[in-house]
Parts: structure tokens; C-alpha cells; sequence
């Protein structure tokens, strides 16, 4: 995330820059979509860590949960399906003093973006992605999405999906990502403390959250999670030993674990990347005028 | 005007390239210009590759068509390249390897036999010197001196081991006065004429353009002939504070300039047809988001896989189409190295300018071939300036707001009170989307029109600051060669030969390939006598473009489509015919 120092921007008359809050558009999400718990969340979070709105960017890929970067008065980049975190990943190298929170569905980060996602978390790229997993395309009226369960009946699957589901936790843990939570829009603040978590952890910060599609699933429900998911942390849990977190992460069925999983240091990809040093690439020098030393390498 | 050209031949891994280079860069090194054709397979290890060094008292601008001396490090390389040798040429070999006889040679034509591995076993027991020897006999008889040589040599092998360098220098020599007691210098031998020229590839000007214009940020996913690009700027990428990186795909590359790009650096990505065709989705999403971007497009032959190391102009309709729906583009098409380094700061100068993607199309020849230019030819005096200009006054700022170039304020992230949202779906001035609640309702069906309006009105200003077509020659020639990208090449050089008989012909090129300004094509094209047009491609995509702008059909035509670069004779020989036998 953005240097500390950097956060409240004083304007010309010293008065605090403006924070993150909603936008002047109303989210379209159908009433009850589970996606309104989300943007509240992030809303929450970035306003609890004083970070001002101009130095905040959303980036999403598509689907009824990418529409998410509209609805909050930060800057957004509202991009391809699949491609949130190639994008804000660029994003990022650009401009290291930003914060850099990736959004999307769970097609789009899973499906379609698969490969981005595990190659965002190997490098621990200091962004914190945020998918609102409803094991459902919804944008695209309900089909069946890498996170369905078995035998779930959808348009595309009438006789019930035969594919394994994905499992964005276990998937996470896997591929180097440094923060890894599960959080669920029906408990917003807890869903609030786990996305400033991951936008205080320096690298990459995965939340994955239960987040219904009222519409178009009607087996993971608002009751289907309330009935079923208890708190890692109360649970006294010790988020520091992947191994064993990731047994945790396979856990499903009567009981279902959420909230953090999994937290390490390790230096991020622009801690890493000798260039980023000497600050942020876009108040760097640009151009070689001059630098005619470059030219005898041809000689 | 002399006209020399060396090529050694053998298999891959014996440091062919290596060889060829070394030659190219004493003949550059002594003021003399050069073109440099490296021909290889897609295999690491066996296979037949070779490199030719073509230089001469002019300015070569492709491989040629004479030979002069070749130096086979196999006997498949005299099979395949004795026969092209010129009178007075000689072939360097070592007979401890394979024998050549007389009559295996035209006419005309020598066989020097050179001891190279002996040279080498007098230093080391190690098979590291095989090539010294023979480098240092071709040599003799292209005219470079040995001095010269040993400085190219030992620049080339830079901090190695000393013993290393030393025997190369030695069994180097051993094989120059071997070459100079037992044969003369060729007839087209050079001499030293001025200063050291820079020799470098079409891909390293291109990086090195990349560079000047300011660019901060290169992702690449690796594909011949581009990958010389992140070559050469990871390896600069410190010293020039760039940012390279290697990305998991090409999606992903050309979505991480996009992010670079609209988090307020310049920023590009390059790539061959099969990456291209991944990015197409993301050319759209730069153009809607209007987010300056360059992309390096260089072609090999295609379709598919199609031929790694080999070399066409196929990839012309993709570039024109990529992208679903419709923004505006530029394609630029250097012909060389130093238009290369000035068309990719031009690129990344349009793109900024008009908020836009720009490609500039290169290819195998052009991308990895080797070209020389002076240093004033590639002068790094170029100030980038960013148009990131936007008065922060806050809330009325619109992102996307209706101006009459179409251009509108660009303001990146981190810039206080400019919050906007970029949209690949459809939106209006200030971002926000029209693509679902506000779809087919009639004010926004208005303003969706208006916004593809904005968008299009670019396309005014981008063929406005488009380099215009150039025409090379006498005005009023009866026959005109139309080309485009590195075919421009070999075209320039079959003009001179066909001067040389005493045929007046012209060249129209095209440095912007796209968008093309019709009625000044048109009359340009009309103004002509005969036309030739000439591509390295079956269907004569340029000519279809042209056809589509303008409505002259070119309907003479020189294709190519074999992977093989254009050689002057093909293009003397069917300029002929058109003169001949007219044509339209
Ligand atoms: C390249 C491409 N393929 C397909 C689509 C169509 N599409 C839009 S959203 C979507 C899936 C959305 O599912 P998810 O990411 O889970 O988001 P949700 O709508 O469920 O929030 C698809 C397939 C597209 N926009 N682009
Ligand atoms: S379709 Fe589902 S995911 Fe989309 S807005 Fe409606 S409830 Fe939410
Ligand atoms: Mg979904």
C-alpha cells in the first residue's frame, strides 16, 4: 500500500483532501445482491485508513461485481473480463504510492483470469483483490462459474455442474499470496477489518468473499452461509503456518471457516524491482536526451 | 561503387551469428555501411543457419544478391551457397573437416583451404578457437585489417578470461597470414572510409526509440522476431530507470501497458502475430478507455505458429481490424534502423497525443536484421513531454468531455480532485456507464453517439500528424515501385541496380500505413505511370488497402510469401517485366 506519510494529502489551504466515499451513481446491483455488503466494506475500510480518494484506484474486470469501482468517488479502472489485476498490476508499477485494490467476480478472477491471478500472488504485487465469489456468472444471467458446486443445476449445466470447483483460498495459498482471508458480505465489519488488513499488508492481499447472488443462485444463500460459517479468529486460530492453512481451506460442508487464513513478509515485487527504488516511475526522469553513453554499446 | 558481401555458414551452435556479427561490425567500424542478414531455423542445436555481412562504398539497404567470399564451417553451406558466389570469389574452409573440390565451385571461383583447427590446437586443447582461424582468413579477403579485427574481437569477448582472448587474437592471425601468403583480397575489398558507424538491429532501434521517447515501462511476453526488444531494454533497464517485465502472456502484457499507461507513464508492449492475436481484445480497451499505448507488432510468416525464423508482411489486415467495433489507430512502418528509432518515438508521440493505441509494424528482416547508422541519425535529444495537463479544479472535471479534436483532458491517478472512472464498456463524459440501466433510452442512445463521434474525431488529427506518403526518385519515372516497411529495402536497391542500366524508376512508400489520407494518395497514385506493387504477403494486403482508400487497383504485383526476404534481382527482374510489357 501507499507510504503511511503519504496518506492525507493536505490541500493549498491545509484542509485534508477528500476520502473515499460513495459516488454520485447508484449501484445497479438487484436489491439484496450480496455485492452492496462488499462496496460498503471497501468503503469502510479505506475511510478507516484516512486514505484520500485521490490516491485510491479500483480495477475491476466484468460482471455485476466489476461494476463496483462506480459506486465509490475514488479513481477506477473498469477493464476486460478477466484482466483486474494485469491492469492494476501496471497500475501499480506506475505509480507505487497508490493504493491498488483489484475487484471482481469469481468467473473473472477464476475462470477467465485464472492465470493472471496465480501470477499476481507469486510475485506478492502489493495490491489487495477483493473477488465477490457467488459460484455464479450473474452479469451473464446464470451460468455455471468455476466455484460452482458439483452437481449445481445451472443454464449451462441443467443436469448439475460434473467439474470440481475451484478453491480461491487453497488456490491462493498455493501460489505465494502473503495475505489470505474469506470473508462474507453478511458480516460487513468483519468484512471491513479483513479488507484494511489486506490494504495495511505490504503485498499481495487476497480476500475471497462469500458474496450471494440473490438472482441467480439459490443454493448459496444469505441463510446457506449464516447457517454454515464460523470465525477463524474465534476459533484461535494462528494465521502463519501454510500448511496447516491450507487444510483449513478445504474445510466445506457443515461448518465453513472465514476471516484470515494466512499472513506473511515477504518483499513485494516493487520492493524487488531495482528501478522502483528511486520512487515512484511517474515522477522519475523520462527520456535519455543526452545519454549519447548509450549509443557506444553499437559501435 | 563496390559491393561486397561475406556469409558464413554452418550449423546452429557453432557461433555462426557470433561470426557474422564480428565481420559486420569491422566493416562498420570502419565508416563503411552495412547490412546484416542473419537466416536461421527455429532449433537451438544442427540445423543450417548462416549470416551474410553485405557492405560496399554505398549504403546497402538489404542482403543483395552477390556473394564473395563464404566461409563454411559445413559442407552443406558449400552445397547450398557456392553456387551463388560471384567471379573472383573464394571459399574459406578447413580441409581437416570436409574436402571441397574445384569442380563442386562456379567458375571463377577458389577454394582456400585454411588449417583452422591446427591453428587452434597450438594454444588450447579446447574446441573454443574453431572459428578464429577462419575469421581471420575471411577477413584478410574482405579488406579488414588485422588490427581492427583484434580490437572487434576483443571488445566482443569483453571481461572473459585473458588466455581466452589471447589465443582467439593468435590462432586469428595465424588464419589472416595463412590467407595472406596462400591468396589475394577479393576484388570488392573495402577500405577504411570515416568515422565508426553503429551497427545495431532493427529491434534494438526500435527499444533504443522506445527509450528516447520516454517510455517507462515495457511488458513482454517472449516471441521471435520481438523478444529482441525486452532483450535489449531488460539489459538497459537499470541505467535507463525502465521497468521491463516479462509478463505470463501476452493478454496480460499489453493489460499491464494499459495499466502502466493510465497510471501516467508512457508505456508499451511488443510482440509477433500469435501474441498480437491475444492482445486484440486490449487494443478495444485502450482505445475506449482512450489510454495511450504503443505496440510493437513484428511479423513473422504466418498463419498460426507458421515460421518462427522467417520472415512476411501477413499481419497488415489484423492490425487494420484488431479489436472488435471501431476506434482510432495508427500503423507505422519503419524501413529501417534509423526509422525504426524515429517512428517509435513518433508512435509513442500519437499515442499520447490522440489517447490512442499506435502500432509500429516491423517483421523478421527488419526487427533482427542488422543496419548501420551514424550517430547524428539517432540523436538523443528528444524532451518527453507528458500531456498529462488537466487544471485540477475538481468537480466539473469529465475524463471523456466532448471537445471538437476529440481529445479530451487526460488526468492519471494520484492527481487530487480529478477522481474519474476509466470505462471499457460504453460511457458518458465523465465516465460513468451507459452500457445498462441508461441503454436504449433515448437521451443516452444520443449520448452514445455523440461519445463514438468524440472518439472518431481523432482519427482528424492523427492523419493530420501522419507522416504522409513519401515518393523516392524522379518524379516523372515510368515505372513505380509501391511498397511499405522493410520489402522498402531491397526495393531501394533494385531501383539503383536498375539505374545502373540506365531504367528511371521511383518509389512510393509509406511511412504511416494507416490511416492513409485518400485524396492525396489518390493523386499520387494517379500521377503515376506504371505501378509495381510489392509485398511480402499472398493476397497483397497494402494493395487492398490502397484499393479501399482510393479505388486504384495496383493490379501489378510482386508477392512473396515464402518467408524469404526480397532480393534485388526478383524486383529488377519483374520491374522489367512491367516496363516491358506495361501493365496498367
Ligand atoms: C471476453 C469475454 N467473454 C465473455 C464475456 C461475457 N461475460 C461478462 S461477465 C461474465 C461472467 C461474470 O461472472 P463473474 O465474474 O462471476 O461476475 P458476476 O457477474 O457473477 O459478479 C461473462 C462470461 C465478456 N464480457 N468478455
Ligand atoms: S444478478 Fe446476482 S450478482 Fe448480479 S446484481 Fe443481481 S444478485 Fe447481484
Ligand atoms: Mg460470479
Amino acid at each position: 500500500m501507499a507510504d503511511s506519510s503519504a496518506r492525507v494529502v493536505p490541500t493549498p489551504t491545509g484542509a485534508p483532501l477528500p476520502l473515499v466515499g460513495k459516488s454520485d451513481t447508484k449501484p445497479t446491483w438487484c436489491p439484496g445482491c450480496g455485492d452492496f455488503g462488499v462496496v460498503a466494506a471497501i468503503e469502510m475500510a479505506v475511510k478507516r485508513l484516512q486514505i484520500p480518494s485521490h490516491n485510491v484506484v479500483i480495477v475491476s474486470g466484468i460482471g455485476c461485481s466489476s461494476n463496483l469501482p462506480h459506486f465509490l468517488s475514488s479513481y477506477g479502472f473498469h477493464g476486460l473480463h478477466g484482466r483486474a489485476l494485469p491492469v492494476a498490476e501496471g497500475i501499480r508499477w506506475a505509480n507505487h504510492g497508490l493504493t491498488v485494490i483489484g475487484t471482481g467476480g469469481d468467473g473473472d478472477g477464476f475462470g477467465i483470469g485464472c492465470g493472471h491471478f496465480v501470477h499476481a500472488m507469486r510475485r506478492n504485487v502489493d495490491l489487495t483483490y477483493v473477488t465477490m465469489d457467488n459460484q455464479i456468472y450473474g452479469l451473464t444471467t446464470g451460468q455455471a462459474s468455476p466455484t460452482s458446486s458439483m452437481g449445481q443445476k445451472t443454464k449451462s449445466t441443467p443436469t448439475g455442474v460434473i467439474e470440481q470447483p475451484v478453491d480461491p483460498v487453497a488456490l491462493a495459498l498455493a501460489s505465494g499470496a502473503t495475505y489470505v482471508a474469506r470473508g462474507f458480505s453478511g458480516d460487513v465489519k468483519q468484512l471491513a477489518d479483513l479488507v484494511a488488513g489486506g490494504i495495511q499488508h505490504k503485498g499481495f492481499a487476497f480476500v475471497d468473499v462469500f458474496s450471494p447472488c440473490v438472482t441467480y443462485n439459490k443454493i448459496n444463500t444469505f441463510d446457506f452461509f449464516r447457517q454454515r460459517v464460523y470465525k477463524l479468529e474465534s476459533a484461535g486460530h494462528d494465521p502463519t503456518n501454510r500448511a496447516l492453512e491450507f487444510e483449513r481451506s478445504l474445510e466445506w460442508g457443515d461448518k465453513i471457516p472465514i476471516g484470515l487464513f494466512y499472513k506473511a513478509d515477504r518483499p513485494t515485487y516493487e520492493d524487488l524491482e531495482e528501478v522502483l527504488s528511486a520512487g515512484p516511475l511517474v515522477h522519475q526522469k523520462a527520456g535519455i536526451e543526452g545519454r549519447t553513453d548509450v549509443l557506444d554499446e553499437f559501435v | 561503387m563496390t559491393d561486397l558481401s561475406v556469409r558464413t555458414g554452418g550449423q546452429a551452435g557453432d557461433g555462426i551469428a557470433s561470426v557474422g556479427e564480428t565481420i559486420a561490425r569491422c566493416f562498420s567500424r570502419m565508416g563503411l555501411h552495412v547490412f546484416g542478414l542473419n537466416a536461421y531455423q527455429s532449433v537451438i542445436r544442427g540445423g543450417h543457419v548462416w549470416y551474410q555481412a553485405r557492405t560496399g562504398t554505398g549504403r546497402p539497404r538489404c542482403q543483395g544478391d552477390g556473394l564473395d567470399v563464404l566461409y563454411a564451417l559445413d559442407k552443406q553451406t558449400v552445397d547450398v551457397h557456392a553456387p551463388g558466389l560471384r567471379q573472383g570469389g573464394t571459399v574459406v574452409f578447413d580441409p581437416e573437416k570436409f574436402a571441397v573440390s574445384p569442380s563442386e565451385l562456379p567458375a571463377g571461383v577458389t577454394a582456400l583451404p585454411v588449417p583452422t583447427l591446427e591453428f587452434a590446437r597450438k594454444h588450447t586443447s579446447q574446441s573454443i578457437l574453431q572459428n578464429a582461424g577462419g575469421i581471420g582468413a575471411t577477413a584478410f579477403l574482405a579488406g579488414i585489417p588485422l588490427d581492427l579485427l583484434h580490437q572487434v574481437l576483443a571488445d566482443s569477448f569483453g571481461r572473459k578470461a585473458g588466455d581466452v582472448v589471447a589465443w582467439n587474437l593468435a590462432a586469428s592471425g595465424d588464419g589472416y597470414h595463412f590467407a595472406e601468403t596462400h591468396a589475394s583480397v577479393n576484388a570488392h575489398a573495402v577500405q577504411k572510409a570515416g568515422a565508426p558507424k553503429l551497427l545495431m538491429t532493427g529491434n534494438q532501434a526500435i527499444a533504443l526509440g522506445a527509450a528516447a521517447a520516454g517510455c517507462k515501462f515495457l511488458a513482454q511476453y517472449p516471441m521471435t522476431p520481438a523478444s529482441g526488444v525486452l532483450h535489449w531494454l531488460a539489459a538497459h533497464a537499470q541505467t535507463l530507470g525502465i521497468v521491463v517485465k516479462q509478463a505470463e502472456d501476452e493478454i496480460a502484457a499489453i493489460n499491464m501497458a494499459i495499466g502502466a499507461s493510465f497510471g501516467g507513464v508512457r508505456a508499451m508492449t511488443a510482440t509477433s502475430g500469435g501474441g498480437f492475436s491475444l492482445m486484440v481484445e486490449a487494443m478495444g480497451l485502450a482505445g475506449m478507455t482512450e489510454t495511450p499505448l504503443v505496440v510493437v507488432e513484428s511479423q513473422r510468416a504466418g498463419p498460426s505458429t507458421g515460421l518462427p525464423t522467417k520472415t512476411e508482411q501477413g499481419d497488415l489486415n489484423m492490425m487494420l481490424g484488431a479489436g472488435q467495433g471501431e476506434f482510432p489507430r495508427a500503423v507505422l512502418a519503419p524501413t529501417d534502423a534509423a526509422e525504426a528509432f524515429h517512428m517509435t518515438i513518433r508512435a509513442f508521440e500519437l499515442a499520447e497525443a490522440y489517447q490512442t493505441p499506435v502500432l509500429v509494424a516491423s517483421d523478421l528482416h527488419l526487427s533482427e536484421s542488422h543496419f548501420t547508422v551514424d550517430r547524428e541519425e539517432v540523436p538523443l535529444t528528444y524532451t518527453p513531454a507528458s500531456l498529462l495537463n488537466v487544471a485540477p479544479n475538481g468537480h466539473d472535471y469529465l475524463r471523456y468531455q466532448y471537445t471538437e479534436s476529440g481529445v479530451s483532458p487526460r488526468a492519471a491517478p494520484g492527481q487530487p480532485g480529478l477522481q474519474f472512472i476509466a470505462g471499457s464498456d460504453e460511457h458518458d463524459e465523465k465516465g460513468h456507464l451507459i452500457s445498462d440501466v441508461r441503454s436504449g433510452i433515448p437521451k443516452w442512445v444520443t449520448e452514445r453517439s455523440r461519445m463514438m463521434e468524440k472518439r472518431m474525431r481523432k482519427r482528424h488529427g492523427l492523419l493530420t500528424d501522419a507522416q504522409p506518403p513519401v515518393v523516392e526518385g524522379p518524379s516523372d519515372a515510368p515505372l513505380t515501385f509501391v511498397a511499405w516497411g522493410s520489402t522498402v529495402g531491397a526495393v531501394r536497391d533494385a531501383m539503383a541496380v536498375l539505374a545502373a542500366q540506365g531504367k528511371s524508376t521511383n518509389l512510393l512508400y509509406f511511412p504511416t500505413v494507416f490511416p492513409l489520407d485518400a485524396d492525396r494518395v489518390t493523386s499520387t497514385l494517379r500521377a503515376t505511370h506504371r505501378t509495381l506493387l510489392v509485398e511480402a504477403n499472398f493476397t497483397g494486403q497494402f494493395g487492398h488497402l490502397l484499393r479501399a482508400e482510393t479505388g486504384v487497383h495496383l493490379s501489378e504485383r510482386l508477392l512473396k510469401y515464402d518467408g524469404e526476404p526480397f532480393y534485388p534481382h526478383e524486383i529488377v527482374a519483374r520491374g522489367l517485366e512491367v516496363l516491358n510489357h506495361g501493365g496498367q
